[in-house]
């Protein structure tokens, strides 16, 4: 049932999450794509249903009652193209990341070169590394073997050796790989993903094509100084889908659904993300938050270039029980405005994996997993930081790039009980710098106007100029040294109405000018202190105009990084304080 | 709405398909009886391996060393057997270093596969042989008590129970494991004391069902020599009371462990067995459940964490919790007679 990419109107998007899956269903609407709704059921990926298609048929239910469209036909199957009578849809697109990560094995000449672009191509999508081969590997030849046997990767990811480069080592190293698959059983081989000297297809085929399935990519390294990774990524994203649908029911039957097209979430939410990069101010950045249960993934694209990482040891899920292997609990308990020992927040971490779709039913309980949402984040970033370009904006090595706009996406955040409490996640987790507008993605439709954008680019641009993205305010984060209490801002903000309100900014606070969404204002912006508003150079006045969300305009001068008191007491003081300051 | 579901039943038929990760040897038949420790099929998991470079032990470039190897793909040779050789004046020979199989030979090397003990997969429970899996293991049948937890470190063992929680909370110190436990399978309801575990294996027990563990402990429990099986939760919390009530009126009796550790994706869980007859209705546990009022509910999160009750209404539409999140939800009616509204998610229906 492929899909026509013909003359397309209706779209379904199905993404099946590891937790949930969403259908959701776009159309025209007075001559404009819009949303118009979507169903959420849980994924039936695992026990004891071991397939992926049970959700989707529910979703699709859901989304029949919430829309009155009939989808599925009498015969159980959906209806593509649309009919006459109003029932079907005319393209579907899906996404997944449900199911454990994906092993890989990297292998690259040099720790620091191939290996390095490796390791970068593998954090684009939902894989653990488990181990790495390369020049400096000590180990004997059947060493590696064993170690291949012993860790069942689902991908090798093989890279080395520039154009015109070196050739032998890098088929040396490609030894192991083809003993230890001619040992495995054949259905249990590894994809392996050949992104290396181009110069060695030939041979790399006639030693390993034989044995396993083999793609070729371009050289991720054509020269030691230049890096080329996007073609490699797409090709990466082919080998997810096609070891998913080996390992999981249901995945081949939706690819199907899709023309083809099943990608990554991971990868369709960075699609989007690069899309918006060209739409706003080529000088900043836009960054996409996406805190799920199967990972945290954080995309970065700076005027069309996208640096995607995935994060499966930081999803909110499954993982969560290994979360203290990146972190103590003390370093989750500075989140909190309450007090917490440190054994409790581990037992939390056990039991949230236990039942990773269960939610906090409790305010204290809710605390903590908006803490875990803080800390993912900001570790997430952290890595992710280093695959950004080097040329990026930003005041310091240390602090986040100039971002316009963020999304963010994930329960944690879109599902948290007021705006205010999105915010300070957010503010909390990512630290933005300058001038930035903060938006999340309410109804998780991110990623499927990524994979729609390859078929229906129209539709991906007019569901994104409405208002389905919920605009949580602007937020203004100063960036200087100064004392606690000191004076580093004064603004007035000017409404439609000409109404003007100056407002003093002190360091380690935040301060909320209320604007309403559909309103705009004006801010006249003068640092104190030689701090940096944004706006041109450390010190320098200037104006801008902004649009209303829900939180209107947030000054967020806590400081960055941002610093808090190491004694605890005065720490949950000052949280609480700003908690109050935003409502949350 | 889907439930998720444990299972908690006095009397059940069983039905585990349990099978190697690779093609291996099944070593049990069709309609054999077997104890939870017996071995139904085994595969060298992960042989190590030797490559022998023949060229350059023999001197001579690759395609003239091929001609000399004495030895091909699929050979059982012993330590010493000359494998490649002679060659030249001093008659110059490779050996085998250690028993083992060739795998390849040629290009100027030999790999061999060493021999190493098999990994062995147990039956997990005791019961029937159903049916064999090909070469990957078998469906094995029984019927019994089931009791599913949440946390196990991964082992497989049988013995009598020994209640030793007087209550659900019941802590287990180490001054109530002493001798006369030996060779049994403890019940707990909450252990915090690494010398628990620790003289468990020096006795040695065959193996722990508790309520809940210190999350400090887990490292620990992961290396003892007996399986261990969390029912409720890592922290302190009395054992859920449906679980409680069913393993403390079968003390004395033989139970049979298989620890190993959650995976919903591959469909395992950590379960204790008790084996009873079958009775002429006993059926298959349903894995398959959609919330309905009536259904016996035990609680997975605060405040109710680990109480069991009766799903009494499911709430129409979205509820607002103390914690502010809108989700669906339902009215329960707990053991204990207060009436309290919790998230469907949170639920895990009893069957």
């Amino acid at each position: 049932m492929a899909t026509s990419t013909v003359d397309a109107e209706s779209l379904l998007s199905i993404d099946v999450g590891s937790i949930t899956t969403r259908a959701a269903l776009f159309d025209l609407v007075d001559g404009r794509y819009r949303y118009l709704g979507s169903g959420s059921v849980l994924t039936t990926a695992y026990a004891p249903f071991h397939d992926i298609g049970e959700g989707i048929r529910s979703a699709l239910d859901r989304l029949q009652l919430v829309t009155g469209r009939v989808l599925v036909g009498g015969d159980e199957r959906l209806i593509i193209p649309s009919k006459d009578d109003g029932s079907g849809v005319d393209t579907l697109v899906a996404t997944i990341s449900a199911g454990p990560p994906l092993n890989m094995i990297l292998l690259g000449l040099l720790e620091e070169v191939s290996l390095e672009s490796a390791r970068r191509l593998a954090s684009t999508t939902y894989a653990r590394v488990v181990d790495s081969i390369s020049l400096n590997d000590r180990r004997k030849p059947e060493d590696r073997i064993d170690a291949i046997l012993r860790l069942r990767p689902d991908i090798i990811l093989a890279t080395g050796g520039t154009e015109k480069g070196a050739s032998q080592s890098v088929l040396k190293l490609l030894d192991s790989i083809g003993l230890a698959s001619y040992l495995m059983p054949e259905d249990e081989r590894p994809a392996v993903l050949f992104a290396g000297n181009q110069a060695l297809q030939d041979d790399v085929q006639k030693s390993l094509g034989k044995l396993l399935r083999l793609q070729f990519a371009p050289n991720v390294r054509p020269t030691l100084e230049v890096e080329q990774t996007e073609a490699t990524q797409v090709h990466l994203s082919d080998l997810y889908r096609s070891v998913r649908s080996r390992k999981l029911s249901g995945v081949e039957e939706l690819d199907i659904w899709a023309g083809g097209g099943l990608m990554p979430t991971a990868t369709a939410f960075g699609r989007v993300i690069r899309f918006l990069s060209k739409v706003y101010d080529p000088i900043k950045g836009v960054l996409g938050v996406d805190v799920g249960a199967s990972a945290t993934t954080i995309a970065g694209a700076f005027n069309g270039e996208l640096a995607l990482s995935v994060f499966p040891q930081f999803g909110l899920g499954k993982s969560l029980a290994e979360l203290v292997e990146y972190c103590s609990p003390e370093a989750i308990a500075r989140w909190l405005h309450i007090e917490m020992s440190a054994s409790s927040i581990r037992e939390y971490l056990h039991q949230k994996s236990f039942y990773p779709a269960s939610v906090p039913a409790t305010a204290e309980e809710l605390h903590l997993e908006q803490a875990l949402a803080r800390q993912v984040m900001q570790m997430a970033l952290r890595k992710a930081t280093s695959f950004f370009p080097a040329k990026v904006m930003r005041y310091g090595p240390s602090l986040s790039p100039w971002f316009e706009p963020i999304v963010a996406s994930g329960s944690v955040l879109t599902r948290a009980p007021n705006n205010a409490q999105s915010l300070l996640m957010l503010l909390d987790g990512v630290q933005p710098t300058g001038v930035t507008t903060i938006v999340l993605d309410q109804n998780h439709i991110a990623p499927a106007l990524g994979a729609a954008a390859a078929i229906n680019s129209t539709l991906a641009v007019q569901v994104l100029e409405t208002s389905t993205l919920h605009n949580l305010g602007t937020v203004i984060s100063p960036v200087g040294n100064a004392r606690f209490g000191t004076p580093v801002l004064r603004l007035r903000i000017t409404y439609e109405d000409g109404r003007e309100v100056p407002v003093e900014v002190k360091q380690g606070s935040i301060e909320v000018l209320p604007l309403p969404a559909g309103q705009s204002a004006k801010l006249n912006l003068t640092p104190l202190q030689r701090y940096d508003v944004g706006m041109g150079g450390a010190g320098r006045s200037g104006g801008l105009r902004v649009v209303g969300g829900a939180l209107g305009v947030v000054i967020d001068a806590r400081g960055r990084p941002l610093k808090m008191p190491e004694d605890p007491a005065r720490r949950r003081e000052l949280i609480r304080k700003w908690r109050s300051t935003l409502g949350c | 709405m889907l439930a998720q579901v444990t299972h908690i039943l006095p009397i059940t038929l069983l039905r585990r398909e349990r099978l190697l990760s690779s093609p291996g040897r099944v070593v049990v038949r069709k309609g054999q009886k077997v104890s939870a420790t017996d071995v139904i099929a085994e595969i060298r998991l992960n042989p190590q391996h030797m490559l022998l470079d023949i060229a350059r032990s023999l001197n001579l470039p690759v395609r003239e060393a091929d001609p000399n190897i004495q030895c091909q793909a699929g050979d059982q040779v012993s330590q010493g057997d000359v494998l490649a050789g002679p060659v030249g004046f001093t008659k110059r020979v490779v050996r085998a270093p250690k028993n083992g199989r060739v795998i390849v030979a040629g290009e100027g090397q030999i790999l061999l596969e060493l021999e190493g003990p098999p990994v062995e997969l147990k039956a997990g429970m005791p019961g029937i042989v159903a049916d064999l899996v090909g070469d990957r293991g078998a469906i094995i049948e029984t019927s019994g008590a089931l009791i599913q937890g949440v946390w196990g470190n991964n082992r497989i063992d049988f013995g009598l129970m020994h209640v030793l929680a007087r209550s659900p909370d019941d802590e287990l110190k180490p001054d109530r494991m002493d001798v006369s436990l030996r060779g049994s399978v403890v019940l707990g309801g909450y252990c915090r004391d690494p010398q628990s575990l620790k003289l468990g294996g020096e006795l040695p027990i065959r193996g722990m069902i508790l309520g809940s563990m210190d999350a400090a402990l887990l490292p620990f429990a992961l290396k003892v020599p007996y399986p261990v099986i969390i029912l409720d939760a890592v922290g302190r919390r009395p054992m859920n009371p449906a679980a409680y009530k069913l393993l403390s009126t079968n003390d004395k009796r033989e139970v049979s462990l298989n620890a190993e550790g959650w995976d919903r994706f591959a469909g395992k869980r950590p379960e204790v067995v008790i084996p009873l007859p079958a009775s002429g209705n006993t059926s298959l546990p349903r894995d398959v459940v959609e919330f309905l009022p009536g259904q016996s509910v035990l609680v997975t999160r605060a405040p109710y964490a680990g109480q069991t009750g009766t799903l009494s209404n499911i709430l129409l539409g979205l509820t607002v919790l103390p914690s502010g999140i809108k989700t669906q939800a339902a009215e329960i009616r707990l053991d204990n007679g207060d009436n309290v509204v919790v998230p469907l998610v949170n639920l895990e229906v009893l069957v």
